[in-house]
């Protein structure tokens, strides 16, 4: 893991760009999979400032396609809006057939020369992609297409 | 884990691993490459190549390419001929980048005459043409006239000002697939991709000035059917797609048949990127309509990129686009599935081809060629790191056993995490410099994920196209200026 952050890049589709996030609960490991995604697309991620507001809530039947969906929403509003968001405050939480997750999305628009831009996400893809209990916490397993 | 044991050699650079290899194939893998080339293929290019073969409706082989690696559903370099009757239709057997694209352009100059303009011309094609993260186009398109976009593809960038009738002639299907319906993609596509008409995007596209010398051309005549007519002639090539349009198209269909698939096609998920959906079904026939106004939107986008290329040139050189001979040799889609004619010993049957990271490759006498290249066979444009250059190739009537398709480019060896490890942006810049090539990057970070060591060696992927009968090398095309997204 790099420092407090949650995640870390693998080594693993050779095409593209893999994560693993953790988090003691499910909320922290989404959050955890969303700065994943902002640090895939800028080298300065800790630059960008809490001055943009979204809310988003989201309803997949399991863990993995919310996690998919929750994550294509960040690629959207940066490449429809221009918006680098991180996840504020998340919480996900499991029905009978579904899981749903509600967000409070942060963050600001692009600005080439303060974030420095590093990869174009395309998409989150499903390859691999796994939520699972781990000893401690959760953790997921993402690929982006780069 | 090496190549699978079960593997044997069925032709030159041809391998084949039978049915058994996954207990529920219902054709087998066919793998195209030199021993090498295969040996260091990653293993899990069997493993999705495996997965594919077990998909419903493929007809004779899940098939490899030279340049194949593990990708996300189907391997990258993936090839899966499916029946339109009892087949189905997969987004992660075409990819994210709908009809992510190649366009190799000719010029008149030669370059002792483009080597004192080489800076000027790179900084000219980077600030005009933009390129990585968060850029925007210099096409300010209404949504009417986006939905042209989608119908028309690059004829309706030519009727807007962007090009020329003659580039029609040598883009790949005239620069327009026919089944699109606009109806069928989502205001949020239509949002996303709008204003980037015009972009090269980032990651492994670019836009490069390219040399030919004397010593690299393999087939003269087939070179000078191609336009490559002139000693140490300047090219240009460039590889971009349809952008965020294309990048939510195949993003909305794959969620929609993630969900459709169990409960209403009841359809075994293997892969969840291997998501699709039967092709006579209406969600199949949304997505490939859908998928069709993604392949138009990436024709248009390489026409109007071209029509900046050509104005940076003219305006350097002082002289007309037409008179500096800029014009398109071909353009070639990667990333499509489209029903093609294929001659069978029962006679012509038609099936579904998805190409990821393929290129289709029609022989000489084809009818979908253009007049000027039915005796040669199509041009066929395999584009290799920014470090090493790329191949123009032409296809051949031994590609008929992979449906006419070929390699796309040199295809990676590892992740880009670890070519991030191997070496570092200021590193990379000063090799290209040592090997004469400018680079204009608009990432650090991706240049390091796209230096060279991080492609399979793009002369080996060539030769083996060639030996294994897929498409045959007519010239070696050296980068001296890259504009890198």
């Amino acid at each position: 893991m790099s420092g407090s952050a949650g995640y870390e890049f693998v080594d693993a589709v050779t095409s593209d760009l893999s994560f693993v996030a953790r988090g003691d609960s499910l909320d922290e490991t989404f959050r955890a999979a969303a700065d994943a995604v902002l640090a895939a697309t800028v080298e300065n991620p800790e630059d960008v400032a809490p001055r943009v507001r979204r809310r988003i809530a989201l309803e997949e039947p399991d863990r993995e396609l919310l996690l998919l969906r929750f994550l294509n929403e960040l690629v959207y509003l940066r490449d429809a809006e221009g918006l680098l968001l991180r996840a504020a405050h998340v919480e996900v939480e499991a029905g009978p057939r579904c899981v749903r997750v509600s967000a409070e999305l942060v963050g600001e628009p692009l600005d080439a020369g303060r974030h420095r831009p590093a990869s174009d996400v395309k998409a989150v893809t499903a390859h691999g992609l796994r939520v699972t209990p781990a000893a401690r916490g959760w953790e997921a397993t993402v690929t982006l297409d780069v | 884990m090496p190549a699978p044991r079960e593997m044997r050699a069925i032709g030159p650079a041809t391998f084949e691993v039978p049915l058994g290899f996954r207990a529920d194939m219902r054709v087998p893998l066919r793998v195209y490459g030199s021993e090498k080339l295969v040996a260091e293929m990653d293993d899990q290019v069997f493993l999705q190549a495996a997965n594919v073969a077990t998909l419903p409706g493929i007809v004779d082989a899940s098939i490899c390419m030279p340049d194949a690696h593990w990708g996300y559903g189907f391997p990258i370099g993936g090839v899966a001929a499916m029946d339109p009757r009892s087949g189905v239709i997969s987004p992660g057997g075409i990819g994210f980048d709908i009809n992510c694209g190649m366009r190799l352009v000719r010029t008149d100059l030669t370059w002792p005459e483009v080597k004192p303009h080489l800076r000027e011309l790179v900084d000219g094609l980077a600030a005009r043409v933009p390129a990585g993260v968060g850029s925007e186009g210099f096409v300010r398109s209404s949504k009417q006239d986006f939905m042209d976009v989608l119908r028309g593809g690059a004829a309706w960038a030519v009727r807007a000002g962007y090009g020329t009738p003659e580039d029609l002639e040598y883009t790949e299907s005239r620069g327009c697939f026919p089944g699109a319906d606009p109806r069928t993609v989502s205001e949020r596509a239509v949002k996303r991709g709008r204003t980037q008409l015009g972009t090269l995007g980032s990651g492994n596209h670019y836009l490069e000035i390219q040399v030919v010398h004397p010593e690299d051309i393999f087939d003269a005549a087939l070179a000078r059917s191609f336009g490559i007519d002139l000693p140490e002639q300047v090219v240009l090539m460039f590889h971009c797609g349809s952008r965020g349009f294309g990048h939510q198209v195949a993003t909305d269909y794959l969620q929609d048949f993630l969900r459709a698939m169990p409960a209403k096609f009841g359809l075994e998920v293997i892969d969840r990127e291997l998501a699709c959906a039967p092709i006579q079904s209406a969600e199949g026939r949304d997505y490939f309509a859908a998928m069709c106004c993604a392949a138009n939107m990436s024709f248009a986008n390489r026409q109007v990129i071209l029509q900046r290329i050509r104005e940076v040139f003219s305006l350097v050189f002082g002289r007309s686009a037409e008179t500096l001979g800029i014009r398109t040799v071909y353009d070639v889609a990667h990333n499509t599935a489209r029903f093609e004619q294929i001659a069978t010993a029962r006679g012509p049957r038609t099936l579904l081809v998805h190409r990821k990271g393929a290129t289709r490759a029609l022989p000489p006498g084809h009818a979908d060629l253009p007049p000027a290249y039915r005796a040669t066979g199509q041009p066929v444009i395999i584009g290799g790191s920014m470090e090493t250059g790329s191949y123009l190739l032409a296809g051949v009537a031994t590609g008929a056993a992979a449906f006419f398709s070929t390699a796309h480019g040199s295809g990676r060896t590892m992740s880009r995490h670890h070519a991030r490890k191997l070496a570092r942006c200021s590193e990379v810049e000063e090799r290209m410099r040592k090997r004469g090539i400018l680079l204009r990057a608009a990432s650090r970070r991706v240049v390091s994920e796209e230096a060279g060591p991080a492609y399979k060696n793009v002369d080996e992927v060539a030769e083996a196209a060639e030996l294994a009968g897929l498409s045959k090398r007519v010239a070696h095309l050296r980068p001296v200026g890259n504009v890198k997204g």
